[in-house]
């Protein structure tokens, strides 16, 4: 597609790209490989994101053969840079089990942690979050660490040694897009390392709104899988991931409350 | 297959029956699976793929064979 390319082109001469733990990404969009229709269908969608980096979960091989195949029979770690997660873990300790075992597959030592802390909502649960961060970080890996929208635990994340801190717009498969702007834009002002906002995004305006708070990238699953149309889908969040972050880069203009005329006051007819 | 061909392991949350004496990169290929797309935890240690060839799989023992899939 010749004009995505052009949008593509544009934004790489605008901006810079982004680094995660010393890896360069030519998009600020990572996605998610989860839920989709088809192993087609997603694959599809993720090239049309533009997105680099995928992210991956871990689960028992099933020998019964029932279910899905391993996702590698469909997506290329060549074309990707797979970013395994430890979604469904509950405890500092299950998260640690699951970066190991991802780890060995080999591939690279990041690591998106995920300790979820309650089952109704899928919010984190902090405190052992920050605590597997600690043993993960000590332990060698590159950790991206989901967690709330909390500038106090995204300061403690830091200083654990994440990689990237990971802030929810709002919680996983809500497709609510950025509940607290506020918070989120004061975790990119205080933190040092890529702030990603990883859940919560449901469709373009969100991702575009999302990057405009003046975050390094967007991390969504659910609004490109639960589409109609993922693969279109997939286009409007490129788009709308280069148009609000360029709207960032670019300054907006201040917002008032009252009507400014765009064309002279003077000069008019008696 | 008598009881005595067989050892008694358990794998991936269930009991299963294997050939007596597999080292794991035998029982991968029992289970057809590729050495290559999976990872193995023996009794809770992950055990390193250059090294499936010298463990052997015993009598109670539990493993864990995981693998990449869709995630968010």
């Amino acid at each position: 597609m010749a004009d995505t390319q052009t949008i593509a082109a544009a934004a790489h001469a605008l901006d810079r790209p982004l680094v995660i733990g010393g890896v360069e990404l030519g998009s600020r969009l990572i996605v998610g490989t989860g839920k989709y229709r088809t192993n087609q269908v997603m694959i599809d969608a993720i090239r049309a994101s533009g997105a680099e980096m995928v992210t991956v979960a871990v689960r028992r091989v099933d020998l019964d053969r029932t279910k899905q195949e391993g996702i590698l029979h469909h997506l290329s770690p060549d074309e990707f840079f797979l970013l395994a997660n430890t979604a469904g873990c509950y405890t500092a300790a299950d998260a640690i089990r699951y970066a190991r075992l991802a780890r060995a597959a080999g591939f690279n030592e990041f690591v998106k942690l995920e300790v979820i802390g309650d089952e109704s909502t899928l919010l984190p649960d902090v405190l052992a979050t920050v605590e597997a961060a600690k043993q993960l970080a000590g332990d060698g890996f590159k950790v991206m660490a989901y967690t709330n929208d909390d500038l106090i635990t995204a300061l403690r994340l830091e200083d654990a040694g994440c990689v990237a801190v990971m802030p929810l717009a709002s919680p996983i498969g809500s497709g609510l897009g950025v509940v607290n702007p506020y918070f989120i834009r004061e975790i990119k002002r205080r933190l040092s390392v890529p702030v990603i906002v990883d859940a919560g995004v449901g469709t373009a305006s969100d991702a575009c709104v999302t990057m405009e708070q003046g975050v390094d990238g967007v991390l969504m699953n659910t609004a490109l899988a639960a589409a109609d149309d993922p693969v279109r889908m997939a286009h409007a969040m490129r788009h709308a991931m280069i148009a609000g972050r360029l709207a960032f880069l670019a300054g907006r203009m201040p917002a008032r409350e009252i009507a400014v005329p765009s064309s002279p006051t003077s000069g008019m007819l008696d | 297959m008598t009881t005595t061909q067989t050892t008694r392991i358990r794998v991936n949350g269930k009991p299963r029956d294997v050939s007596r004496g597999l080292t794991v990169r035998g029982l991968l290929e029992e289970l057809e699976l590729h050495p290559g797309m999976v990872v193995v935890e023996l009794n809770r240690e992950i055990l390193e793929r250059d090294g499936y060839d010298d463990v052997p799989v015993n009598e109670g023992d539990t493993i864990e064979l995981v693998h990449f899939v869709g995630g968010g």
